[in-house]
């Protein structure tokens, strides 16, 4: 499938960038004029993979995050979330809603969200090389005015 | 991101604002805590409606608070959540814990 617009950045795993993140990724989607709940449903599902990239991936260091977003012929929006951290030792565990290995206050819902607001996730991952989070979500085809 | 505190009676209401997130969740729960602490109210309200975005995160927040109130048997009430948030809350099945309306709900603790 052919791309019509890519987006790529590298950020530090600081939880103030999770924010950034987010408002990066919402800003470049705006130009395919999402509804509110549909950049709604995106800033979320960003916002839950960078998390995992710092609490999880990065636990007690800074590393590097990558994020790519695509865009493809009918509004179709692929966002890649990478890390080269410590990697998830069993992937489909960690995607049970509520299971998380920190606890504290992490409800363990982090994947659950991302599945719910998204319409594919897939998670790779290998011990001690990393994790990419690719989150596929397919946006409403709006009606063009041509006035 | 920010908090406001207000004490009344035996009520402590949380005034949130901003988004909140893993970074921003941290301040926000210091900030509820030591209040119910000081004040060991009867009933803690958490205002959303100036909160503009919420993460899971937001479920650990109200979850954690709701686990520390069951100490002296107080109620929580969550109001003023925006679609967005309603939807994550829903999706943490807060909604089979609490009375859920629209833009809030209540948790009540069994003593």
């Amino acid at each position: 499938m052919k791309t019509i617009n890519k987006f790529t950045m590298t950020m530090e795993s600081c939880s103030a960038n999770e924010y950034f993140a987010r408002a990066a990724v919402a800003a470049f989607v705006t130009q395919l004029d999402p509804t509110l709940e549909e950049l709604n449903d995106i800033k979320t599902a960003v916002s839950e993979a960078v998390t995992n990239c710092i609490v999880h991936a990065y636990k007690n260091s800074i590393g590097k995050i990558y994020i790519t977003v695509e865009i493809f012929p009918d509004n179709l929006i692929k966002i890649k979330i990478r890390d080269k951290g410590c990697g998830i030792p069993d992937v489909e565990k960690a995607m049970e809603p509520l299971y998380t290995t920190v606890g504290g206050e992490r409800a363990g819902l982090g994947f659950a969200v991302m599945q719910s607001f998204t319409d594919h996730i897939s998670v790779r991952s290998v011990i001690g090389k990393g994790t990419t989070v690719t989150l596929n979500k397919k946006l409403e085809l709006r009606v063009k005015c041509n006035a | 991101m920010s908090v406001k505190i207000s004490v009344k009676g035996e009520v402590v209401t949380a005034y949130l604002g901003g988004e909140l997130d893993h970074h921003s969740a941290r301040e926000m729960r210091e900030a509820i805590d030591t209040a119910v602490e000081l004040n060991i109210p009867t009933l803690l309200i958490m205002d959303f409606s100036q909160v503009s975005f919420m993460d899971s995160s937001g479920i650990g927040l109200v979850m954690g608070r709701f686990r520390n109130l069951q100490r002296t048997g107080a109620a929580l009430h969550v109001t003023g959540t925006s679609p967005q948030i309603t939807k994550v809350m829903k999706l943490a099945g807060i909604g089979r814990l609490a009375k859920m309306d629209l833009g809030g709900f209540e948790i009540e603790n069994d003593k």
